[in-house]
């Protein structure tokens, strides 16, 4: 659609602007604030430079969270989008069954996030929970507190468990705009499945499926109340991600000037991989005439 | 005389069977977590049975009959409705302006609002904290309604926009000519017409805000505490009671399921911010 230039719609987003602004700016300025001190208590501060992100970059600590937290998101998204996208394929199209698939699976998506955690602590446990119960009566040792291949497995699969439904209905949304006189054509040209799904779907999903890789990959980078409810971080750091790092230094020890920089730091790292995929996606979304 | 080459239909629909794996997946952890909820706790600790031997609803009771309990439910419904309301009521003329005119830095602003979707919360957790205290809004409903606009403001935004680029312009235009100003013409002819788009936003606000605990914990202590931090704390209180912890995680999942069932029908292109 062509845009009118009005310089007057600035009186339109000015509630958002002012809200957003108190919310975020104000915040983020004492974070600033705070990356450039030290403090010993007492409410006094010495001007401390670029001192703590200096210290932070060479922080064995941050770093190995910075990798979990790599590895943890690349894991999901390499889960989770191609089984989205597959459940989505088999879905039911219309009707009561699609409606009834449709609120199943968003079930997870609505459950607050430490009960998600709760959930999993439970179902995974081997006195109480039905999975780890049924995994020892099977002989295998799996527990998730001691074992930290076993923290990782039941935490990638309560985040599949959560998650995977979010990019299944984005792609069953896309999946409802593709006209069925496609389909016809394809069916005429005598398509094998494969290639409908290669060069119908596909193609057809794309903007979605970028929303979908989008949100996954920002919510996964800042996940903190699943895990920590379910593992606390452990066995040891082995799950201890960026965020939960982050609240331990800030919350749990108080060391605001380090903690500051590593927000900075983490935010800025975010909002980069964003921005990437932000900017690809709206090209997207010209390519497809919006 | 046509042959028919159509393959028989197999027995069981592949797909059927797929989807059937897939929801049963999703549903055994709930499933487990209801089924422990209706146990007593001798019975979940002692033997290891797959529906409740001696049905009790004693959880439930414990939950519906004590403030400090159900209190928990109903300071989260304040803040999150709060929550809805405000995001909304800023997002609506923003979108708007956002889906039909350039101005300056238009492109810019809306970045920086999804930017701060992009924005981790334990980031913001430290300096909310000060900032609410500071001025005197600290275990407030309202401190945590404006603190969780930070990312569903962005996220309304986002979606409503979506939706309005699908209405024609040329509605706009008519109505002005026909002498609507503008107020008026928005709420009465714009809304409607986007009243599924209005409705998919309130039902995500309503998501992120329900689902969220870092924020609402850090910011709340006694008067506004929420229902996910009251259960953090209650568990380690008296040992491990497994079965009022189970029972208080399955009323948590009613809410959302009951919103769910009332934008059943828009729930797929909700999740694509309208953009299908």
């Amino acid at each position: 659609m062509e845009k009118t230039l009005n310089q007057k719609a600035w009186f339109l987003v000015l509630p958002v602007f002012l809200l957003v602004a108190f919310s975020a700016v104000i915040p983020l300025m004492t974070v600033v604030n705070y990356s450039l001190q030290d403090t010993f208590g007492n409410n006094k501060f010495f001007w401390a430079g670029l001192e703590w992100y200096t210290e932070l970059l060479h922080s064995e600590r941050l770093w190995s969270a910075f990798g979990r937290q790599i590895i943890f998101s690349a894991i999901i998204l390499a889960i989770e989008v191609p089984l989205g996208v597959f459940v989505a394929l088999n879905m039911p199209k219309k009707g009561v069954w699609a409606s009834l698939s449709l609120v199943l699976m968003a079930l997870p998506l609505l459950i607050p996030w430490n009960v998600v955690g709760t959930i999993w602590q439970i179902f995974g446990r081997v006195d109480i929970g039905l999975l780890g119960h049924t995994l020892a009566a099977l002989g295998i040792d799996y527990n998730y507190t001691r074992d930290p291949l076993a923290a990782w497995v039941t935490i990638i699969t309560m985040d599949v468990w959560h998650w995977t439904s979010l990019v299944a209905l984005l792609s069953y949304a896309g999946l409802q705009s593709i006209p069925e006189a496609y389909y016809q054509a394809a069916k005429i040209d005598q398509a094998s499945r494969w290639s409908v799904f290669w060069f119908i779907e596909l193609p057809k999903m794309q903007g979605v499926l970028m929303i979908a890789i989008l949100i996954r990959f920002m919510d996964s980078f800042m996940i903190y109340t699943e895990p920590f409810v379910v593992t606390g971080g452990g066995p040891g750091n082995a799950t201890t991600f960026l965020s939960i790092d982050l609240v331990k230094m800030a919350l749990g020890q108080f060391d605001l000037g380090p903690a500051a920089a590593f927000s900075l730091m983490y935010f800025l790292v975010v909002m980069l991989v964003s921005w990437v995929f932000y900017t690809v996606m709206t090209n997207l979304d010209k390519k497809a005439g919006y | 005389m046509s042959i028919s080459t159509a393959p028989r239909r197999p027995w069981i629909n592949p797909k059927a069977l797929v989807m059937i794996a897939y929801i049963v997946f999703l549903l055994l952890p709930i499933y487990w977590l209801i089924n422990m909820s209706l146990k007593t706790n001798e019975e979940i600790i002692s033997v290891f049975t797959i529906w409740p031997r001696h049905l009790t609803f004693a959880n439930y009771k414990t939950i519906l009959t004590d403030p400090a309990w159900y209190m928990g439910y109903v300071n989260s419904m304040i803040y999150v409705v709060q929550n809805v309301v405000i995001s909304l009521a800023v997002a609506l003329p923003a979108a708007y302006a956002f889906s039909r005119y350039r101005f300056m830095g238009d492109k810019h602003l809306f970045f920086w609002l999804l930017s701060n979707r992009m924005a981790p919360p334990a980031v913001f957790a430290l300096p909310f904290f000060q900032l609410y205290s500071s001025i005197g809004l600290f275990d407030t409903h309202i401190a945590v309604a404006l603190a969780h606009t930070l990312f569903n403001v962005p996220l309304a935004v986002w979606i409503l926009e979506g939706f309005m680029r699908g209405v024609p312009k040329e509605i706009d235009e008519t109505a002005y000519i026909d002498g609507y100003a503008f107020p008026r013409f928005f709420v009465r002819i714009f809304m409607p017409l986007i009243a599924s788009g209005i409705g998919v936003a309130a039902f995500f606000c309503f998501m992120f805000s329900w689902v969220e605990l870092l924020l609402s914990r850090t910011l709340t202590s006694i008067d506004a505490k929420p229902i996910t931090a009251v259960m953090t704390r209650t568990v380690s209180a008296s040992g491990m009671d497994w079965g009022v912890l189970a029972a208080a995680g399955v009323l948590t999942i009613v809410p959302g399921a009951l919103v769910i069932y009332f934008v059943r029908n828009y729930i797929a292109k909700g999740f694509a911010l309208g953009r299908v």
